[in-house]
């Protein structure tokens, strides 16, 4: 006789509120506690305030562009052209600055632009239907072609220095950069409307079943739409960071960002399939890889070593939840017969 | 299907809060910043110290060599030069880089020497100016920054050590080009590395002028592309050219990958001899080519020197021998002195033609 154990929780199609309790996304947060702890005590000059602040203005941008990414494959979707989207807007803001204009009309400009690219892969995917992995390779490949139509093969250098600098700037003695701040209020934002907000538990929805979605009354394309758009908003904003933050405006500005943000959500337990995840977990993952990148790189570890490193890890991150669901299924079995 | 949610205006909460933030930094950053307006700032970590000719080359330096990429041949050859140098100074060398060419790959880098405390960073910058506030950094830290091959900007190095002067590569560049087509001229075509690489730029930018003269009339440069020092991409960028300029009657490519790359093409092709290539080679890898007819002749310069000088360079510096004012000397090892020259810059000396007459003799 059958007797059936309910499932466990995690199995059912709500996305739990209190979703970072899941098991990986606390092994990814213990694995980064466990990274600070054991770099600061093994690796010279890795607890200082100024690698500190090497480490924080590194990751912002892979931070900015990881939460609308998270949402974005959360859906079941996928963004390859962010960076080539933050790339395009360097570009113009290099080229308009070079044509005078002042740096207030240019910023917001720019995040117009980041918009309208977004918009543009929003209703390739939503309107017409297409997958957004094709429709994001393409366009990858638009806008970064885009990017070098626009400036050709000149850089746009001449920003002043006390920007540069400025954006750099520190809190005091402690080495933490004074714009990781407006980042974490970003940081929260993104994280309380997924979890505790209706259009939150609407990407799990559409990520564990878009025709259940569609019949609970969630306009399906319109949330997809708008995500592109705000992805596309976010990398024009990672675009003007990265242009004024290294003072030089160039075509391949950016490459090959979107391959180490798509790696730190994956890492930090979003599903590729979409429906399951959690922020802390997505951030969990980006402090991950930037601290051991920069832990192993001030240890002196070669660069093939680093990436094969970063590579092994998310494979683990991939294999791991399934690996962890079939071994319940087994223990399932085991306790029903 | 409700058109209008209740969930619409929170819907566009982050979108909202995107631009906002993307405004709030656009506010905060600049008022009124334009590029005429910004006040060209000069300043960078100025040594005030007096140079003291006599000191001896402190030991156990940290020498550090970023060149614009790892695992690329060329800098492969002035690492080695660069590490012959430090060995004989008793320093500590170390090699680090990129995989990837692109301008801000090299700060994190810098960062990481910074942190682990070198003395010098010779680098070959793939932009000039991405890398700047790093060296800034670097160089408050107490580290000692020599550009050679490709210079950043002059504020954020102490020494940019030249392998030859900008004007003698193009117009050499030119003048073997034109020798090999002859006399009746024809369609040209540049085959650079990436494209926003400050030397092959600077470059191609003196070989415009240079072909603008009269001895060089009959010479047309019909396309510029970039092979970003990658031998298939280059490989394919020449075939694009062949077939979009069926006239074209030779081409030139100032990088050693480039050349490589082009060369083999050729030799294996219909073209071999009818479409003329130099440009800045490696007698090793193209001494085949200029024994069987695809190439006649080509330029480069001691490059393994280069990254010997550079190191020494660096050492004069951190040893306090020189800071980097122009008159001042220092003795590069067996190379003997040199001077620096304006712009804190220091010449390695004249472009070097090798043909199948001489390619022999030199093995990088």
């Amino acid at each position: 006789m059958l007797v059936e154990t309910a499932p466990p929780a995690a199995e059912t199609s709500r996305a739990p509120r209190f979703g970072f309790l899941r098991s990986w996304d606390t092994a990814i947060i213990v694995a980064l506690l466990a990274s600070i702890v054991i770099a600061s005590v093994t690796v010279t000059g890795f607890a200082t305030p100024r690698n500190i602040g090497f480490l924080l203005i590194d990751i912002i941008p892979i931070l900015l562009l990881a939460l609308p990414m998270t949402y974005i494959i959360l859906t079941g979707e996928i963004d390859l052209s962010v960076a080539s989207i933050a790339g395009f807007t360097s570009c113009v803001f290099g080229a308009l600055w070079n044509a005078g204009m002042p740096m207030e009309t240019i910023i917001p400009l720019c995040i117009v632009l980041g918009v309208v690219s977004g918009a543009f892969n929003g209703f390739l995917v939503s309107v017409v239907g297409l997958p957004s992995l094709a429709v994001t390779i393409g366009t990858q490949a638009l806008y970064r072609g885009l990017a070098f139509d626009v400036l050709g093969d000149q850089a746009v250098t001449s920003f002043p220095r006390a920007i540069t600098t400025g954006l750099q700037a520190k809190i005091g003695a402690t080495g933490i950069p004074v714009w990781i701040l407006p980042v974490i209020l970003l940081v929260i934002v993104f994280g309380v409307v997924l979890h505790f907000t209706g259009f939150g538990r609407s990407l799990f929805a559409i990520g564990y079943s878009v025709d259940a979605a569609r019949f609970s009354g969630i306009g399906v394309a319109r949330t997809k739409f708008w995500l592109f758009v705000i992805s596309g908003a976010m990398a024009a904003v990672v675009g003007v960071w990265w242009t004024l933050r290294y003072g030089s405006a160039r075509g391949d500005n950016a490459t090959g960002l979107e391959l180490s943000v798509i790696a730190a959500v994956l890492l930090g337990g979003v599903s590729i399939f979409g429906g399951k995840g959690t922020l802390p977990g997505v951030i969990a993952g980006v402090g991950l890889l930037a601290i051991l990148r920069n832990a192993l790189q001030l240890a002196s570890v070669p660069e093939d070593t680093l990436s094969m490193l970063t590579g092994g890890l998310l494979i683990l991150a991939v294999v791991a939840p399934n690996a962890i669901a079939w071994a319940r299924s087994l223990s399932r079995k085991a306790s029903t017969t | 299907m409700k058109f209008m949610s209740t969930t619409g205006s929170r819907r566009l909460a982050p979108t909202y809060i995107a631009i906002a933030t993307g405004l709030a930094l656009a506010l905060s950053a600049c008022g009124g910043t334009t590029n005429s307006s910004s006040t060209a700032s000069g300043e960078g970590a100025t040594s005030s110290a007096s140079a003291d000719p006599n000191a001896p080359l402190k030991e156990g330096l940290k020498v550090a060599f970023l060149p614009k990429q790892l695992n690329n041949s060329y800098f492969t050859v002035t690492d080695r030069g660069g590490k012959t140098a430090v060995d004989e100074y008793k320093g500590t060398f170390s090699e680090v880089g990129p995989s990837e060419a692109s301008a801000s790959s090299q700060v994190s880098y810098i960062n990481t020497l910074t942190q682990q405390g070198s003395n010098v960073i010779a680098t070959s910058a793939n932009d000039p100016k991405a890398i700047c506030s790093a060296l800034d950094e670097a160089r408050s830290a107490g580290a000692k920054v020599v550009t050679f091959d490709s210079d950043t900007d002059p504020s954020c190095r102490d020494l940019y050590v030249n392998q030859a002067t900008a004007e003698g590569i193009a117009s050499t560049q030119v003048k073997l080009i034109s020798d090999a087509v002859g006399a009746e001229g024809g369609d040209i075509a540049i085959l650079s590395a990436t494209a926003n690489a400050t030397n092959q730029n600077a470059w191609i930018e003196l070989m415009k002028k240079e072909l603008e003269k009269p001895e060089y009339a009959k010479l047309k440069l019909v396309a510029t592309v970039y092979g970003d020092d990658n031998a298939q991409k280059s490989q394919q960028e020449v075939q694009a050219l062949l077939q979009a300029h069926p006239t074209l009657k030779g081409i030139i490519s100032p990088t050693t990958v480039g050349v490589a790359a082009a060369a083999q093409y050729l030799s294996g092709s219909e073209y071999k001899g009818k479409v003329q290539l130099t440009g800045l080679g490696f007698p090793s890898q193209l001494k085949e080519f200029v024994k069987n007819g695809t190439m006649k002749s080509f330029a480069l310069w001691d490059v393994e020197k280069l990254g010997y000088l550079a190191a020494y360079a660096g050492a004069a510096l951190a040893s306090g021998q020189i800071t980097g004012a122009e008159g001042q000397t220092f003795k590069a090892g067996t190379m003997g002195e040199f001077k620096v020259g304006p712009n804190s810059t220091v010449l390695l000396g004249d472009p070097t033609v090798f043909t199948a007459a001489n390619v022999d003799q030199y093995n990088f």
